[in-house]
């Protein structure tokens, strides 16, 4: 029993510096991409080339005068957040990051929880996410405050709905399993399941986008018409929060799309290079090997989202509807009628 | 009825489905984005890199002394004269006897200051200056944080003769000749003949 705790505190632990340190560095990167995309050097003075620049961006977040307005609800204001931060992190807990280990017999997952309905944990917490900025906005007691909260929060009710019938028809095509463990095991040998869904993860990678409040859909944040959105009234490392937060969403959904979509842990000829370098199953070489191969798809996967960002103009606010409701939701639920078909022919269902 | 012929018919047409899902025209931009991941940034990092300046370059300006070490500058007071920003005062002294290594000629500048914040760097001064006393040199004027601290004095701007400052790229041959030319103003005023007639 104590083994097993331990196990699970380093488990966390580990999986909290892995987000937190990711997310750092995705902000290094973000402007590094960014100055790269737009002919120039990006930060290059704090540290070698720019690697404490996260650090310092810290410091600066820290050292800044913390206002919390008279009018606004007091722990309210300190709430919202808290819980954007908080829900960003505790998403990552039934991520499978590698292959489990075998040591001294006994086999350690490494995945800080396998429970059997992770895809809807999932769309669950990053739904809740969508509280801290509506708290956050709302308690601020400013105007553009409340409508970037507003807007943030009916974002996230359009997205979800084509965002979670592309994960239904993903489940009916993969087996029929909600536990991410099964849904990565499944893609070990054969195609991964982009193959099968490649426009479901078009309508989830798009969902994604706007679930993160990522460019194009970063209308709760529009400085051109809301002055700094739903974090306004925000200063100090609580506005440090809201942003750092963003980071480590965009990390946690593209450690999703990797593990739904794209294999996870496993990638093309993984058994041949473990058979050809001699590793039997259980070694910490072939986790180690694995993980390498999920954080190569995270990278993938957040360069395309920073991509995305210093490519395209914000989307205005009826186009972002027309978008969520006009086109994504009947594109998914065509998706979702074409798996439904072949899985039904192809005998995988019985009414 | 029509006023003018400015009338334009704009194109309203419904978007097809395709270009409601934007996504051929995000491709197209993200090519373009992605094209510059391949092009030579131009950022000089400052300090480290320098771009190149040009040899006539209007930068700080310097007081020169002579080849014995001795001050040009005789507070004849036509740099100030010159200056349409007003940005140089000075003041002038008497030089005493064993002085004579300090100072070329009798009169010298006390003091001699200039703003550099109301200095345009047009280098009407050196152009007026009848001694060759004054340059304009490649050197930046320093950043400073307080108004005053802009205010050079004779300490910044006399050249140190351990460390003297090059001006032959301004101070050329050529310019030595022109400066000669009868007709310039600070020729005629110092043209001993028109001197004691006194008609200026």
């Amino acid at each position: 029993m104590t083994a097993f705790i331990i196990y699970k505190a380093i488990m966390c632990g580990a999986v909290f510096l892995l987000c937190l340190g990711a997310a750092a560095y995705a902000t290094l990167w973000e402007r590094k991409f960014a100055a790269f995309l737009q002919d120039r050097k990006g930060p290059s003075r704090a540290g070698w080339g720019g690697l404490l620049q996260p650090l310092a961006d810290g410091v600066k977040m820290f050292m800044k005068e913390e206002i919390i307005p008279n009018v606004s609800n007091r722990s309210l204001f300190i709430l919202g957040p808290s819980i954007f931060m908080v829900t960003a992190v505790i998403t990552s807990s039934v991520i499978p990051w590698a292959k489990p280990v075998l040591i001294n017999g006994v086999t350690y997952d490494l995945q800080i929880t396998d429970i059997n309905i992770g895809v809807i944990y999932l769309l669950g917490v990053a739904s809740i996410g969508v509280y801290g900025i509506m708290i956050g906005g709302w308690a601020s007691n400013n105007k553009f405050a409340l409508l970037g909260a507003v807007r943030a929060s009916s974002q996230m009710i359009s997205y979800e709905i084509p965002m979670g019938i592309a994960l239904i028809a993903l489940i009916i095509s993969s087996g029929g399993s909600l536990s991410l463990k099964e849904i990565v095991e499944g893609q070990d040998v054969g195609f991964a399941n982009i193959v099968w869904q490649p426009l479901g993860f078009l309508i989830f990678f798009i969902c994604a986008l706007a679930e993160t409040n990522r460019a194009p859909f970063d209308l709760p944040e529009c400085e051109t018409e809301l002055v700094g959105g739903y974090h306004t009234e925000y200063s100090s490392m609580k506005l440090g929060l809201f942003l750092f937060a963003e980071y480590i969403n965009m990390f946690i959904s593209s450690a999703v799309m990797a593990t739904m979509y794209f294999g996870g842990y496993n990638f093309p000829f993984a058994h041949e290079l473990y058979a050809k370098l001699g590793l039997a199953d259980g070694s910490v070489w072939i986790s180690l090997i694995g993980f390498g191969a999920l954080i190569t798809k995270i990278f993938g996967f957040i360069c395309l989202f920073m991509w995305i960002r210093w490519t395209l103009p914000r989307f205005r606010y009826d186009q972002l509807m027309n978008l969520g409701w006009k086109s994504l939701l009947p594109l998914s639920l065509l998706n979702l009628a074409i798996t439904v078909a072949v899985e039904y022919f192809r005998g995988n269902i019985h009414f | 009825m029509q006023l003018t012929n400015r009338k334009v018919v704009v194109s309203n047409k419904v978007q097809s489905f395709a270009e409601r899902l934007y996504l051929p025209a995000i491709a197209k931009g993200m090519v373009i984005t992605a094209s510059h991941l391949f092009k030579k940034s131009p950022t000089i990092h400052y300090p480290e890199q320098k771009r190149p300046i040009a040899p006539v370059y209007r930068g700080q300006h310097v007081l020169k002394r002579d080849d014995a070490g001795a001050e040009r500058c005789t507070s004849c007071g036509m740099c100030a004269v010159a200056c349409p920003a007003e940005a140089i005062t000075m003041t002038s002294g008497e030089r005493k006897k064993g002085e004579e290594h300090l100072y070329r000629e009798e009169k010298y500048a006390a003091t001699y200051e200039i703003d550099m914040l109301r200095c345009i760097f047009c280098g009407l001064c050196e152009e007026a200056c009848p001694k060759e006393a004054i340059f304009l040199t490649d050197r930046l004027v320093d950043t400073q944080f307080e108004r005053k601290d802009f205010v050079y004095g004779k300490d910044k701007l006399v050249e140190k003769m351990n460390e003297r400052i090059d001006v032959t790229k301004r101070q050329t041959a050529a310019v030595l000749e022109f400066k000669k030319t009868l007709g310039l103003k600070h020729n005629e005023l110092f043209d001993a003949n028109k001197l004691n007639k006194g008609n200026h």
